[in-house]
């Protein structure tokens, strides 16, 4: 091998290739960024265009003036703002509730002691491995059997003790809430509520931030469960409303892409202000298995 | 998939929740011990729920798969038809059609999925943390917006004469600089996307690619950042170039990380509805071309209200998801969770 030593590029060499792979690899994931972020652009841009500047055939990246004129169309084609509140509350019972509930009963996986236990934690994981597609017909055939066709509940309720939501708050109170604390309230006299209420809930806060985002993101997004059980458009939730006017003739794209545009605004304003926790919260379950 | 993300965080736990230490023991007090109870009282709420809107209807459709049921008839109009239900959905051509659609738009989009990941996000780890926080951000975008909203966009973009896809390729092919390596494609303008039997499938697929490869880089870039930094280094001293510290190093480390992921695409896949729905507006597409799996049973349950035939289809499905996992936890698990 000594005699090819000269054939190996020198130190420098080397160098100058490597940084110049890698100047062309970032910029071809910069481009791939931009690409990847393109759609929501265009359906922002496509929102302020009339209709002859949405089907014209040529390329342009322009705003149209035709903001407002969408924005009346948009709520003569959909109940646009009775659909928004009803995702807005939706997604904030949805997620308050899923809080109380999933911090209670992570707190008592983690803490107590009782028969059953052992079952029950079966069954959570067991749960877990039932995709939502399946249940989709049991879900349905509850919520009838319930009378709660139509109403809001269906949506939100059955999806507040979520097995990941549990888990999380399990995992967080067991690695990082002293029992001596716990011991320590018990001891000043705090009954077993108030030891939850007053003493772990306020330690539980990361985890809760992060089944916050977890449970919002769901509930801000579903689209399945809200089309078999709610039926009259004005208990729709954004996405189905948004999804029935693809239906009717001559459909209007601009107002179409501005109800879009705006239904994406609360995840993704959340989202520029706190990209870091959103990536890390949802793929939380994945990273820590 | 917010159910499906901690299924190997479940399965870790089962098995250390005897060991855990925080448990308080009880004092037993003499006669009945109201304190006993609070563990339940804090779990009533999942109790609750869980039994209500878990296991009594997953029952009750393993029940429900052996009746005829049209559910706008109320319950009465029930009537037993043993496995009937089992083999009218496998009798029906179009429960295969949708089943060959799944495959394909699971294993096409799933494996360019993790073929791309995996080596963006081993150039990502060498990136600067801001470059590669920004980077990984915009990648990460369409995890976490609406399907129905992103399907509906796309719908706009792939649209034949005016969708911005093809105003793009017509670009490209009369341009001067690039028009040499895209001219071809102008033979076959107006491209119909989503009206093509045979274009549909790709395009539903792209969009299900752009979707979660996000996902799947910030799995693989966390599980990168884990490989401490020396063994790296001391492998670049013994002379390994980049793709060799790949190759042997990195891609073996991160193991555990891929076997998640692939876990996760292939249940995730083999359940695609929303884009499909609204990319075909309902119909399934040409020719059926993009009826999915769930789809099929949403049109059989809610449009041709055959609610029993429906729970069949959904087992049917069940057993194919279990099926397809447990391949993947038998043939890779073992070494997928042993890790390195």
């Amino acid at each position: 091998m000594k005699t090819l030593a000269f054939l190996k590029p020198s130190q420098e060499v080397t160098t100058f290739l490597t940084k110049a792979a890698m100047v062309l690899l970032a910029t071809v994931l910069i481009l791939s960024a931009i690409l990847t972020v393109f759609p929501f652009i265009w359906s922002a841009i496509l929102s302020t265009r009339d209709r002859s500047e949405i089907f014209s055939t040529t390329i342009s990246f322009a705003l149209g003036d035709s903001l407002a004129i969408n924005y009346q169309r948009l709520l003569e084609i959909m109940p646009f703002w009775q659909a928004m509140f009803n995702s807005i509350y939706v997604a904030f019972v949805g997620t308050t509730i899923s809080l109380l509930f999933c911090s209670m009963g992570g707190y008592a996986f983690a803490v107590f002691k009782f028969k059953g236990k052992s079952f029950l934690f079966a069954m959570l994981v067991g749960s877990m491995m039932i995709p939502p597609v399946l249940s989709l017909i049991p879900y349905f055939l509850i919520v009838q059997f319930l009378g709660l066709l139509d109403n809001h509940i269906a949506v939100w309720l059955p999806f507040t003790t979520t097995p990941f939501g549990i888990f999380l708050i399990r995992q967080h109170v067991v690695s990082s809430i002293p029992k001596e604390l716990l011991e320590a309230a018990k001891l000043d006299g705090a009954g077993e509520f108030r030891t939850y209420w007053s003493v772990v809930l306020p330690l539980m806060k990361p985890a809760l931030a992060t089944l916050a985002i977890v449970q919002f993101v769901f509930f801000w997004n579903m689209f399945m469960q809200p089309l078999v059980v709610l039926n009259s458009p004005d208990q729709y939730v954004i996405t189905q409303a948004l999804r029935s006017v693809q239906g009717i003739p001559n459909t209007p794209w601009g107002s179409v892409m501005l109800g879009t545009t705006i239904s994406l605004l609360p995840i993704l304003i959340t989202y520029v202000c706190a990209s870091k926790q959103m990536i890390s919260g949802l793929t939380s379950g994945a990273v820590k298995g | 998939m917010p159910d499906g993300t901690s299924i190997l965080e479940g399965v870790k736990m089962s098995t250390t929740l005897q060991s855990s230490t925080t448990e308080i023991e009880k004092e037993s007090k003499p006669g009945f011990n109201w304190q006993s109870l609070s563990p339940y009282g804090f779990l009533l709420p999942f109790l609750i729920i869980f039994s209500v809107f878990g296991i009594f209807p997953l029952l009750f459709s393993v029940f429900l798969s052996f009746h005829q049921w049209n559910p706008v008839e109320g319950l009465s109009a029930m009537s037993y038809v043993g496995t009937e239900n089992y083999y009218i959905a496998l009798t029906d051509p179009w429960l295969w059609r949708s089943l060959k659609n799944t495959f394909w738009l699971a294993i096409t989009s799933g494996v360019a999925q993790h073929l791309v990941a995996i080596p963006v996000a081993y150039v990502l780890v060498s990136m600067s943390d801001r470059l590669r926080h920004w980077l990984t951000s915009a990648y990460f975008l369409p995890f976490i917006t609406s399907t129905v909203a992103a399907s509906l966009i796309f719908f706009n973009m792939y649209s034949p004469n005016s969708g911005i896809i093809n105003q793009a390729l017509i670009a490209l092919a009369d341009s001067s600089y690039l028009g040499w390596a895209f001219g071809w494609v102008n033979d076959y303008q107006p491209i119909r996307w989503l009206e093509n039997a045979d274009m549909l499938k790709p395009s539903i697929a792209f969009m299900v690619f752009w979707k979660y490869t996000g996902f799947n880089i910030v799995l693989y870039t966390t599980g990168l950042m884990t490989i401490p930094k020396e063994i790296l280094e001391a492998a670049r001293m013994d002379g390994a170039n980049a793709f060799h510290r790949f190759w042997h190093i990195s891609l073996p480390m991160i193991r555990p990380f891929v076997f998640f992921a692939i876990t996760m695409t292939i249940i995730g896949n083999l359940q695609l509805f929303e884009e499909p729905f609204v990319l075909t507006r309902g119909s399934g597409g040409t020719g059926q071309a993009g009826l999915t799996i769930s789809m099929y049973l949403y049109k059989v349950g809610w449009e041709w209200l055959e609610m029993g035939t429906a729970s069949a289809i959904s087992w049917l499905l069940f057993a194919l998801i279990a099926f397809f996992t447990s391949i993947q936890f038998i043939f890779f698990g073992k070494k997928g969770l042993q890790g390195h």
